[in-house]
């Protein structure tokens, strides 16, 4: 399996060994229902890390609490070094932590090519320039492409989102992601509603991805957690249930007990 | 390299090339009082349906930037004896603010709340109107005198002033085109489409709201401001909720979210009221079920479902 160990700019002022991703003792509460109950987890930079378990375990949840969707009840996030307990959901994109979502998120009237476009337009400086040509965008086409023909979607660029077949709307989530060039990549179950084809190709492309920058990553389909993860975190009940390699947390009674007669492919 | 009018095939060319040539005949066949009424009315539509087709916020308060324009710009005009085009300009900034300030408490909520937000900020402006001493409250303020376009053509030669309208209508349009097609258009288009997503990709997504929030409420104040001198006149009505059903009337009715789906649908209520304003029918009920009928035959409005058949047409000639 690919070393993915500390990326060479790992670090910076904040220390070689800081985790990019820290959450300590968070717990998130729906109307009384814990959710996530005093998490501990730290994501180590340049890791391929898988985050699996059964439905409701508060994966999905733990998503929404990193990337600030939901306030968490108590606890602190900090990613790269920083708090980040109490920013918005736009400012940790900026910071360079972007998500993907478990239901397929694109912009259904927009092109493939203008979904990734709209990504790229991030890094420009007229986003309110309401008197300025969206012609002015061509400018971002040739780098709309590459990300598109990446997730093998070069041919279906001018189609309609809506138009596209499940597993390559989430192909397409994904380039739109990769447009950011994020530090630290969230992926929540990017594979679900894919063909075996097409599975292989996105396994392919988030190790290549994983080369320089963290994935953080919830999958259902073990034999790609087994293939691609440094490392894997169990999820239950919203708590960790156990924690390491793929080869120590398939041992483990405790996983081995809850995955049994749940729904995992 | 695509062409760069490639967004312009010929078939819009073609609608366009007729509107105008309608637009400018229009007023030598029909009273152009008439006529610059339904500009005002759909400059109104289309300045809302900015907000509603290109954000998908459905604002119930649009007659408080309306009606307010038309009071600033009366008051301009009548008390304080500005021209003409300062007028618009004050009446346009003042619904402007408004709707900044309006936008910035409303934009937060969704759906049914902005909605219900929007309605009860637009009242308040309904209460002041009533209130306040310079609306001349039931009365309105009447007698605005229309002073002179560039200080050199008197506004009371109805050609003058209907010409004068189109120019300020087709200049708004070609505003709204350009917003919507702009690089701030595609951002809020994406936003639309799915805001959480457009969030995670590090988008503000309110500030692009309120931005096109304060777009839509200017443009709706260049129409109140328009319609006040155009009729030397600002009433309650101007402001009243009854206003804002209207014009959310008039969009659905053209077809949301098309750029000319909004003036068809104001010809249409305008017409309406004009007609039936002495037959002694009882015009809301007359239109309210016009409007259903309308709905329930062409579900995407006028424009929307002309542009389908012009769609079909194609499709069978191509395939
Ligand atoms: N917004 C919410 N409101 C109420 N309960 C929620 C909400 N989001 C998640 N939950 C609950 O939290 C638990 C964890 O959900 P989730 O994080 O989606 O699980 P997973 O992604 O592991 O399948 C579930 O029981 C779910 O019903
Ligand atoms: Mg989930």
């Amino acid at each position: 399996m690919d070393n993915h160990c500390m990326a060479a700019n790992a670090g910076g002022e904040t220390g070689v060994r800081e985790p990019i991703l820290r959450m300590q003792g968070v717990r998130k509460t729906f109307a009384g229902f814990v959710a996530v109950r005093d998490l501990n987890l730290d994501v180590e930079r340049g890791t391929i890390h898988a985050l699996i378990g059964p439905n409701g375990a508060g994966k999905t949840t733990v998503f929404n609490l990193v990337t600030k969707f939901h306030q968490p009840t108590s606890g602190r996030i900090t990613f790269n070094g920083q708090d980040i307990t109490a920013k918005s959901p736009s400012d940790i994109a900026r910071l360079g932590m972007v998500r993907s979502f478990q239901i397929s998120a694109v912009f259904a009237s927009m092109s493939a090519l203008d979904n990734v476009r709209v990504a790229l337009q991030r890094f420009r400086g007229d986003n309110f320039a309401f008197w300025k040509s969206d012609r002015t965008l061509r400018s971002l086409d040739d780098r709309a492409r590459e990300l598109l023909a990446d997730v093998g979607l070069d041919d279906a660029r001018d189609r309609k989102a809506a138009e596209l077949p499940y597993g390559r709307r989430r192909a397409l989530e994904l380039a739109t992601t990769l447009a950011l060039d994020p530090e630290l990549l969230l992926l929540d179950e990017p594979m679900a509603g894919m063909g075996h084809e097409d599975v292989d190709r996105t396994s392919a492309l988030i190790r290549r991805v994983a080369k320089d920058r963290t994935v953080l990553m919830v999958e259902h389909n073990l034999s790609v957690v087994a293939d691609l993860s440094d490392r894997i975190t169990v999820l239950a009940r919203g708590e960790i249930l156990s924690e390491g390699t793929y080869a120590q947390v398939s041992k483990d009674p405790a996983v081995i007990e809850a995955y049994v007669g749940t729904d995992h492919d | 390299m695509k062409d760069a009018r490639a967004s312009f095939d010929p078939v819009t060319l073609a609608a366009i090339a007729a509107a105008a040539v309608l637009l400018v005949g229009a007023p030598f066949v029909f009273y152009p009082l008439f006529l610059t009424k339904v500009l005002c009315y759909a400059l109104f539509a289309c300045a809302f349906n900015l907000l509603l087709g290109s954000c998908g916020l459905l604002s119930f308060g649009h007659a408080a930037y309306f009606g307010t324009a038309a009071y600033v710009a009366g008051h301009a005009a009548k008390v304080w004896g500005l021209p003409f085009e300062a007028c618009l300009a004050l009446g346009v900034m003042a619904s402007a603010a408004l709707g900044a300030v309006f936008g910035y408490i409303s934009i937060r909520r969704q759906g049914i709340y902005f909605a219900m937000i929007t309605l009860a900020l637009a009242q308040m402006i309904y209460f002041l109107a009533l209130q306040l001493p310079f609306t001349g409250a039931e009365d309105g303020l009447t007698a605005i005198p229309r002073g002179k376009v560039l200080g050199l053509f008197s506004l009371d030669d109805p050609l003058v002033l209907y010409f004068t309208t189109l120019c300020l209508f087709v200049g708004a349009l070609m505003l709204i085109h350009r917003i919507t097609h702009s690089t701030f258009g595609q951002i809020l288009r994406a936003i639309r489409d799915n805001e959480p997503r457009a969030i995670s990709l590090g988008f503000e997504a309110n500030r692009f709201k309120l931005q096109a929030f304060v777009l839509s409420a200017a443009l709706v104040g260049l129409a109140g401001a328009n319609k006040a001198i155009a009729f030397k006149l600002a009433t309650l009505t101007d402001v009243h909720w009854s206003t804002s059903g209207s014009v959310i009337l008039m969009t659905l009715l053209g077809g949301l979210g098309t750029l000319l789906g909004p003036f068809v649908g104001a010809l249409v209520v305008v017409t309406l009221e004009n007609y039936l304003a002495d037959s002694g029918l009882p015009i809301q009920a007359v239109i309210g079920g016009i409007f259903i009928l309308c709905i329930l035959l062409f579900r995407r409005g006028i424009v929307g479902e002309a542009q389908g058949w012009v769609e079909t047409l194609r499709r069978r000639r191509a395939g």
